[in-house]
Order: structure tokens, then C-alpha cells, then sequence
């Protein structure tokens, strides 16, 4: 039973003469975790990067939904009509091809994090939560001119915002150091604060890029718990990039494996790992072929 | 002594006009990186803008509500400085955003000149004037003869100021917007994704330092009761001084500045020649660069690996 919330299709994106992704396909489906794999530079980043509307893609159609899946059949009408998005009362459809990066996230409800940490270093931790409901914080304030009235829905919202960010800072055990600068916070919780900080902004996905990354052993078994939390309370759907293979096999739900902007494997951990294409592309070629081409120049 | 305190009382008065100005060099570089050299023109449109308002509107209401129509002036100035902010954002600087670092340094200094000479040739180029304000002085206490005095246009300068850095206080520290602001100086692309809009936000800082230079360019024309199209050259130069001095990019840091060099021009005219203060102002700026490049309160550069 295939149930997409995000489907990219046909995508390409090029740099000059160099094609980072070529015609590709994927989706990923709602309430699941999908990871995105495959060797250094096989373009995850990039399909990243178009999905968050950073890059403009060259070719393609990158669509996402919200609410209720009958939405798709319109997919064709809303691409042939030029505009963004259809937003009805039980469904609405995104181009994000089409959106600009701030609008990615505040009207489709796509977070992203990224390789490096890109907290905001120098505001509390508390802060770096709040920044993240940003939008609904400036309609409640009259974009800020009822706000400096003290018009009580402000005060309540903010009031809101923080219980939201305690919530958070609880779940990730750094309810204690609210008030510290989020640049003192030690790597792995770092880490977690980034992602709590894209949950504030109320995504229906969540885009990881290497949550693992530098992480020793045991984080990373607080990370994949954390994640499947996320998954199972909240019913995020979450799009992983990963190189660590424990964590990738442990709590995907779904496989994706790209080589050179091109997908070579698609499907469940367990069909993905003995894939002979992905053996191939992690680790060169295979045995024999070596010993066949060390036979061709004489070894 | 007594000339201290007199001195004292009105270095901060210069002091703290120079720090308004100093907020809206101070916020735009801390939010674009960029040392918006017009500032100190806007400034002086700004003076212009209140020139004009206070003499139409003393006119019609008569100089029986001076503090009515003062604060009509002072708004009337705000608004209209922070739409000639944001037009220039738009068109000079905006459009210049990812262009080479000197790119919108070039286009601020250009449109600096276009200012000045525009007030130039359509208001000429004498000084304008308006009739004294709020001239009566009290007289606080008196040593040989010699008054130290506090004027009430000095506490009308000190009230405004006060309230509206308060004001502006609370709304970088404590609203969304505010942290909009913070999020935008630290890193533009993180803030985009989690939502903020950051043109918007750079608009908004445009709005808000063409309006704390639209205080400043009131208290500047209630202060000295005169004001000419060259006068935004060197309060702007002095309060661009004041930001470096306090440590561009950090608030506080702004108005500590102004007041730094707001008392320094007043105890250097009153103790040595009034006729060098401006060469002891910028010899601070030299001195604060060689040896505390970051100034009072600045963040130490932090190369981003």
C-alpha cells in the first residue's frame, strides 16, 4: 500500500557541463523513515538542496502533499497551470521546485538540517527554538505592531511558543541549559538541538543531512531512537541522508541508493544491502572483475 | 568642577544623538556586513524632513502646543526617513546582494552623495533654521558666579532618546522579530529555513535605523536649531566612529560609543580647542583600530571554516 507525501519526479539538476542528478525518480512515503544513500558526491546533498528550494532545478517536478492523498489526481492541472501550490480544506499540493527556501518551509512544512551544525551560536538555546516559530509568532503579533501594543494574543502565543520549545528541550534532556548559548552545548547535543529545532517549525517532513555525523557509537544509538520517536509520536515523515550504516539499516523503512545522480537500488534495508549494484558502487568493483582487469595488464 | 559637570551634561546630550545614529550603522552591518555610508545623509534628510513638518505644522496649530507639535514632527520624520530607508534598500543595495563585498559599499556612498546634493540644490545650500525651543534653562547650582545649567531642550533630548532605546530594546531582545534579526546576523541561510523571511527582515532593519536617525536628526534640529545639506557628513562620520568604537555589530555597544564620543568632542572643546575636537574624535578611531580592532563590546572575528 503506497501512500506518498513527497514525490520527485524526473528530476535533473546540472552545473555548467557537470550533472549532479540525472532523471530522477523517488518518493517517500508518509509516516516513514526513507534513507537516502550512496557514495561521496552521488548527489544526495543536491536532491537535498532542490528539495529545501535552494537549488532551482534544471528538469523535473518535485511535489509534496498535505492531508488527504486523493490531492494527487490535481498534480497534473496545479503543474499545467503555472502556480505554486492548491490549497483546499482536506488537502493541499506544493510545487517546491517552483517555491522560494523560506516559503519551503512555512507553507509546505519541509525542515532541513544540515551536514554541519548551523545552530544559531550565539543565541540561548531557548532561542534557537523560538526563532523556529517565527511565523506563527509574527501573525499573532500583527507582524510585530500589535506586538509592541501588548495585544494579549501576542502574549499568549509567545507564552505558547515557549511551552512548545520546553517541550522540546525536555524531550532532549537540555531543559537545564535553556539559557546557555546554544554554541557552548557539547557536539552530540548540538546535534539533537538541530533537529528539535526543525520539529519547532511544524514540518509534515523532515529532511536530515548526516544527523550522525561525528557522533560516537552510543549517540548514535540515542539519535536512531530519537528518530523512531519521531516517527511513531509524531507521525513525522522523515527523508535521511546517512553514511552510517548501523543507524541507516537499524530504522529505515525504506532504502533509496544513489550513484553519479542516478538511482541504482530502491526498496526495503534488508533487499538493499545484498543488492550486487550497491555492493559494486560502495566498494569499486567486484572481486573478480579485479582479477580480470590485473589479468588483462599481466600481474 | 562645575564646568565638569556642565561639560557632562552636555556630552551626553551630543552623546546620545550620535548613539541613535550609531544603532543604524551597527545593525545593518551586523545584519548585512555591509557599512551603509548614506546613513549619515539619511540622517540629515531626516533633520530636513522635521525642518519642514516643524514649520508648516507651527504655522497652523501656533507655538501654543510646542510639545504636540513636536511629537506630530517626530513622527511625521520617522515615517517618512523609513520609506526613503527602504526605497534605498531596495534600489541600491538590494539588488547588489551577492554581487562582490565592495559592490553595495560603492552604491552607499553613491547614493550619500545623491542625497546631499539633491537637499542641496532643492532646499539651497544655507543653513536652515527654525526659532529656538524650549530655551529656558534651570539652573541646577552655582559656584563663583559660573551656573551649571540644564536646559529643557537638553531633558526633552534625554527623555525622547531614553524612551525610544528602550523601546527599541525590547524589540530586538524580546520579539520575534528581534530574534528574526539575530537569527538573520548569525547565519541568513539557516534562518530562511526555518522560515523567516530575510529580505523582509533586512527591510524591516532599514525601517528601524531610518527611524531611531529620524530621532536623532529631530534632536539634531531641536539641539542646534539649524541644519544645512553638508551637516550629514560629519555627525555621520562621528556616529560611524561611535559604532566602531563600542564594537560594530553590538548595540549596547552603539550607544556606549556615542556617548564615548559625544563626551570626548565636548571635554576636548571645553579643556583644550574647540577648534581641534574633530581631529581628537577620529584620532580615537585610529588609536581604537590599531589596538582594540574589535572595539568596547565587539564579538572577536570568528573565521567560519
Amino acid at each position: 500500500m503506497s501512500d506518498p507525501l513527497l514525490r520527485v519526479e524526473h528530476l535533473t539538476m546540472r552545473f555548467g557541463g557537470l550533472v549532479a542528478i540525472n532523471d530522477l525518480s523517488i518518493t517517500a512515503e508518509r509516516g516513514h523513515i526513507t534513507a537516502l544513500i550512496g557514495p561521496n558526491g552521488a548527489g544526495k546533498t543536491t536532491v537535498f538542496n532542490c528539495i529545501t528550494g535552494f537549488y532551482k532545478p534544471t528538469e523535473g517536478r518535485i511535489a509534496l502533499r498535505h492531508g488527504d492523498a486523493a490531492i494527487w489526481n490535481e498534480l497534473d492541472a496545479l503543474t499545467g497551470e503555472g502556480r505554486r501550490s492548491r490549497v483546499r480544506r482536506d488537502g493541499a499540493l506544493f510545487l517546491l521546485e517552483r517555491m522560494p527556501d523560506f516559503e519551503v518551509v512555512r507553507k509546505a512544512r519541509v525542515a532541513r538540517t544540515f551536514q554541519n551544525i548551523r545552530l544559531f551560536p550565539g543565541m540561548t538555546v531557548l532561542e534557537n527554538l523560538l526563532v523556529a516559530q517565527h511565523t506563527p509568532l509574527m501573525r499573532a503579533s500583527g507582524w510585530t505592531v500589535l506586538g509592541l501594543f501588548g495585544v494579549p494574543s501576542y502574549g499568549k502565543a509567545e507564552r505558547a511558543a515557549i511551552e512548545k520549545a520546553r517541550a522540546w528541550l525536555d524531550r532532549i534532556g537540555l531543559i537545564d541549559r535553556a539559557d546557555d548559548p546554544a554554541g557552548d552545548l557539547p557536539y552530540g547535543a548540538q546535534r539533537e538541538l538541530e533537529i528539535a529545532r526543525a520539529m519547532c517549525t511544524d514540518p509534515v517532513l523532515l529532511c536530515l543531512d548526516e544527523p550522525a555525523a561525528g557522533l560516537n557509537p552510543s549517540e548514535s544509538a540515542k539519535l536512531a531512537r530519537f528518530l523512531r520517536m519521531l516517527r511513531n509520536e509524531h507521525a513525522t515523515s522523515i527523508l535521511l541522508i546517512e553514511h552510517d550504516m548501523s543507524v541507516v539499516m537499524e530504522i529505515s523503512d525504506h532504502v533509496i541508493v544513489l550513484d553519479h545522480g542516478v538511482k541504482i537500488a530502491d526498496g526495503p534495508p534488508d533487499a538493499v544491502r545484498n543488492d550486487q549494484k550497491v555492493i559494486a558502487a560502495y566498494l569499486g568493483v567486484e572481486d573478480d572483475e579485479v582479477s580480470k582487469v590485473e589479468a588483462e595488464v599481466g600481474l | 568642577m562645575e564646568v565638569f559637570v556642565q561639560q557632562l551634561i552636555n556630552g551626553i546630550t551630543l552623546g546620545s544623538i550620535y548613539g541613535l545614529i550609531a544603532i543604524g550603522y551597527t545593525m545593518v552591518f551586523g545584519i548585512l556586513g555591509m557599512v551603509n555610508f548614506a546613513h549619515g545623509d539619511v540622517f540629515m534628510v531626516s533633520a530636513f524632513i522635521a525642518l519642514i513638518a516643524f514649520l508648516i505644522l507651527s504655522a497652523w496649530i501656533g507655538a501654543g502646543l510646542i510639545a504636540l507639535t513636536l511629537l506630530i514632527v517626530l513622527i511625521i520624520a520617522m515615517v517618512m526617513t523609513s520609506v526613503l530607508n527602504w526605497a534605498i534598500e531596495r534600489v541600491a543595495y538590494r539588488p547588489l546582494r551577492g554581487s562582490f563585498r565592495l559592490a553595495p559599499l560603492i552604491s552607499a556612498i553613491g547614493m550619500s552623495i545623491l542625497l546631499m546634493n539633491f537637499v542641496q540644490v532643492a532646499q539651497g545650500p544655507r543653513n536652515k533654521a527654525i526659532p529656538p525651543l524650549f530655551a529656558d534653562v534651570i539652573v541646577l547650582f552655582t559656584v563663583d558666579g559660573y551656573d551649571v545649567t540644564v536646559s529643557y531642550k537638553q531633558i526633552v533630548i534625554w527623555l525622547v532618546t531614553g524612551v525610544l532605546l528602550l523601546a527599541f530594546w525590547y524589540l530586538v531582545s524580546k520579539t520575534a522579530l528581534g530574534r528574526a534579526q539575530r537569527a538573520c546576523e548569525q547565519d541568513q541561510r539557516m534562518a530562511a529555513l526555518v522560515g523567516v523571511n530575510v529580505d523582509r527582515t533586512i527591510s524591516i532593519t532599514f525601517i528601524i535605523a531610518a527611524a531611531l536617525a529620524a530621532v536623532a536628526g529631530t534632536m539634531y534640529l531641536i539641539h542646534y536649531g539649524v541644519v544645512s545639506f553638508a551637516d550629514g557628513f560629519t555627525p555621520g562620520v562621528k556616529a560611524f566612529t561611535a559604532a566602531v568604537l563600542g564594537g560594530i555589530g553590538s548595540l549596547p555597544g552603539a550607544v556606549i560609543g556615542g556617548l564615548a564620543i559625544g563626551l570626548i568632542e565636548t571635554f576636548w572643546s571645553a579643556y583644550f580647542s574647540s577648534d581641534y575636537k574633530d581631529v581628537a574624535a577620529f584620532s580615537i578611531l585610529v588609536v581604537v583600530m590599531i589596538f582594540l580592532p574589535q572595539g568596547l563590546l565587539g564579538r572577536p572575528e570568528v573565521e567560519k571554516v
